[in-house]
């Protein structure tokens, strides 16, 4: 799966501002043919998210207020069931609740460690050391690689009789030897590790871009005041990336939301690894199909997701409308 | 996984901006040998999951099994990689990825130039609404669409002769489609924004020379974004080809997966034979760290041409 993409608005370093509205050609200025292209150039890519991008998630709505359980065209039909699939999940499902904890504790740990970290490697990067390229392409290595794969190379690490981690405790092969992936009380932690690995890449290549973006008067104007480097941080450089911290508080918490293919591929998301992503695709697949609860738990996914999205727009559309 | 900076619409990434040293302050001494021990301990972490699975894929498992994996006894050879790629059936993964990825880039692309070129170089009363739409499309967590689009291509009826399944199931078509849908809203705001930066009186001029909406589009400003799209496209071949999910939720048999979804299956399989995984993830990595190399000159050259323009 993909990482959450997103968009810096680095507004400290304009080169060219785009045209004003007013300077736009007007519709009415164009033929009748050249309406038409215009209206086929907008309206098929419009069609295609609507049709599967913006239908299916307002349908999964819908879904979870029925009993569909195969099927939608399911013998007997499917029928209104009111708000019992989400009664059955909230009160009967047992792994609805350690899900909700665990997309809680994902977000947590990226926003305490993870994304602090990368911060920290940017800062500490942004100096002017010899080699900073090097490292830097170090740390963005696991950002190219899918979550999927980061699972598998930290299996590796991780395997209870071949790991390397088990090895250089020395319990490899023991009766004390630990199965990081296996054992419920600590597999989050160990899923969180690997998918740091990723995260802090990523968070720093941001920050990066945002570093070069503050106008080094600011600094200079720090200085003067005899502001020391921590302070000059904090109070002038870490504020004038507001655009950039948007983006990153926002990725954090959608890549916490979509956690999903790392903790499939160690276990489908059972065993201490429940996620909410997790559970939505098991109530769709295999044995045990649940459409109808499946449906709810997305559309319980769906309102968290809905409040970092909208706050995301907001910040950036915002100045757009007023233009 | 980059930042293309806005309203300038120049694409832009800081392992370029390393050449022309950092923007930071100066450092005393004191800070100057913390920063180094700190990166070079942490880059060091970060390389060891990397080395040990290329350590591990060396090795063959009886060596191993004789010797433990922390240990450099036995011999070293490339036997686990053509394991792998025989038994895995990697041929068969790398050419559904290509199947997949390439039309799905090309197609992501085309439909998000021609919105970004309507939405910023025309005044239109929806142009926000619209790039609300595909932006906030791209920031969903996938699996709230996974009941939905399994129904709808469950009951997509096609003929026999297109799908073996009859509907858009098992289907590339399936695939190449959500991936579409999900990677359009992202390359759509990008490149507005960048299209937007270019001179109206380009189009301004072609179009009283009597140039149609279309000839506009095609001959003047997508040649024009070439360094955006070369960007965009490098990024958007390694989100596609990573993909896990979609494959994973429409491809019910094993012979039509990308790599990405298709390591799985060998992981599944060959659980015990952890030199064997260990190969297998780095076939699966080649195609992107090659992409990776070539991309950091991609990005130089969109660098250089976007500030040489001012």
């Amino acid at each position: 799966m993909t990482t959450p993409q997103a968009t810096v608005a680095t507004d400290s370093t304009p080169v060219s501002r785009p045209a004003p509205a007013g300077k736009r050609k007007k519709l009415r200025r164009l033929t009748g043919t050249d309406r038409v292209v215009l209206g086929l150039m907008v309206g098929i890519p419009t069609l295609i998210e609507l049709l599967l991008v913006w239908g299916p998630a307002l349908f999964s709505v819908l879904l979870g207020f029925t009993d569909a359980r195969t099927d939608i065209d399911q013998p007997g039909g499917v029928n209104f069931a009111g708000l019992d699939n989400y009664k059955f999940i909230t009160e009967e499902y047992p792994p609805f609740w350690p899900a909700v904890q665990h997309n809680i504790i994902w977000l947590v740990f990226l926003a305490v460690i993870a994304t602090p970290v990368g911060l920290f490697i940017a800062v500490l990067l942004d100096q002017n050391l010899k080699g900073s390229r090097i490292y830097q392409s170090i740390f963005f290595i696991p950002v190219m690689l899918s979550l999927a794969l980061v699972g598998i190379i930290w299996h590796l690490i991780y395997s209870p009789d071949a790991g390397l981690l088990n090895s250089v405790l020395g319990t490899a092969g023991t009766s004390d030897q630990i199965d990081w992936f296996g054992d419920s009380s600590i597999n989050l932690w160990a899923a969180l590790v690997a998918a740091s690995w990723k995260h802090v890449g990523y968070i720093m290549i941001l920050y990066l871009a945002g570093l070069k973006g503050v106008d080094p008067s600011l600094r200079e104007a720090a200085a003067i005041d005899g502001a020391n480097a921590v302070q000059t941080f904090f109070r002038v450089v870490f504020p004038a990336m507001r655009p950039i911290n948007i983006v990153v508080v926002v990725i954090t918490v959608i890549e916490a939301l979509r956690a999903f293919d790392i903790v499939y591929v160690i276990n489908r998301g059972t065993n201490g690894l429940e996620l909410l992503s997790a559970l939505v695709v098991q109530n769709l697949v295999g044995e045990g199909t649940q459409i109808g609860v499946g449906a709810a738990i997305a559309t319980v996914l769906l309102v968290i997701s809905l409040v970092p999205i909208i706050a995301y727009l907001w910040q950036t559309f915002r100045k757009e409308e007023e233009r | 996984m980059t930042v293309i900076a806005e309203p300038s619409g120049k694409t832009t990434t800081p392992l370029k901006a390393s050449k022309s040293g950092g923007s930071g302050p100066k450092v005393s001494r004191g800070g100057r040998v913390f920063s180094y021990s700190f990166l070079t301990i942490t880059s060091v972490l970060w390389l060891i999951p990397l080395v040990w699975t290329i350590y591990t894929s060396l090795r063959p498992e009886k060596d191993t099994q004789k010797y433990g994996y922390l240990s450099t006894g036995g011999s070293f050879n490339f036997d686990n990689y053509s394991d792998a790629w025989n038994q895995g059936g990697f041929s068969k993964y790398f050419v559904n990825s290509a199947i997949i990825t390439v039309p799905a880039v090309i197609l992501t692309l085309m439909l998000a130039a021609m919105v970004a070129f309507a939405v910023s170089r025309f005044k239109w009363r929806f142009n926000v609404a619209l790039l609300i739409l595909f932006t906030a499309g791209n920031l969903l967590p996938p699996q709230i669409l996974a009941a939905p689009l399994f129904q709808l291509y469950k009951h997509f009826e096609l003929p026999y002769s297109v799908s073996d399944s009859g509907s858009l199931l098992n289907t590339y078509y399936g695939v190449i489609a959500a991936n579409i849908a999900f990677q359009v809203g992202f390359c759509t705001f990008v490149l507005s924004n960048y299209m937007k930066a270019l001179p109206h009186e380009l189009t301004e001029a072609a179009m009283v020379d009597g140039a149609g909406v279309w000839k506009q589009f095609w001959k003047i400003i997508l040649p024009l974004c070439r360094p955006a799209l070369a960007a965009l496209g490098t990024l958007v071949v390694i989100w596609i080809y990573n993909d896990f999910f979609w494959a994973l939720l429409f491809i019910q048999t094993g012979d039509r997966l990308p790599v990405t979804t298709g390591i799985n299956n060998l992981f599944g399989q060959y659980a015990q034979n952890d030199n064997l995984i260990a190969a297998g993830a780095l076939l699966t990595a080649i195609p992107v760290l090659a992409i990776y190399v070539a991309l950091q000159r991609q990005f130089v050259a969109g660098l250089t041409l976007g500030s040489s323009k001012g």
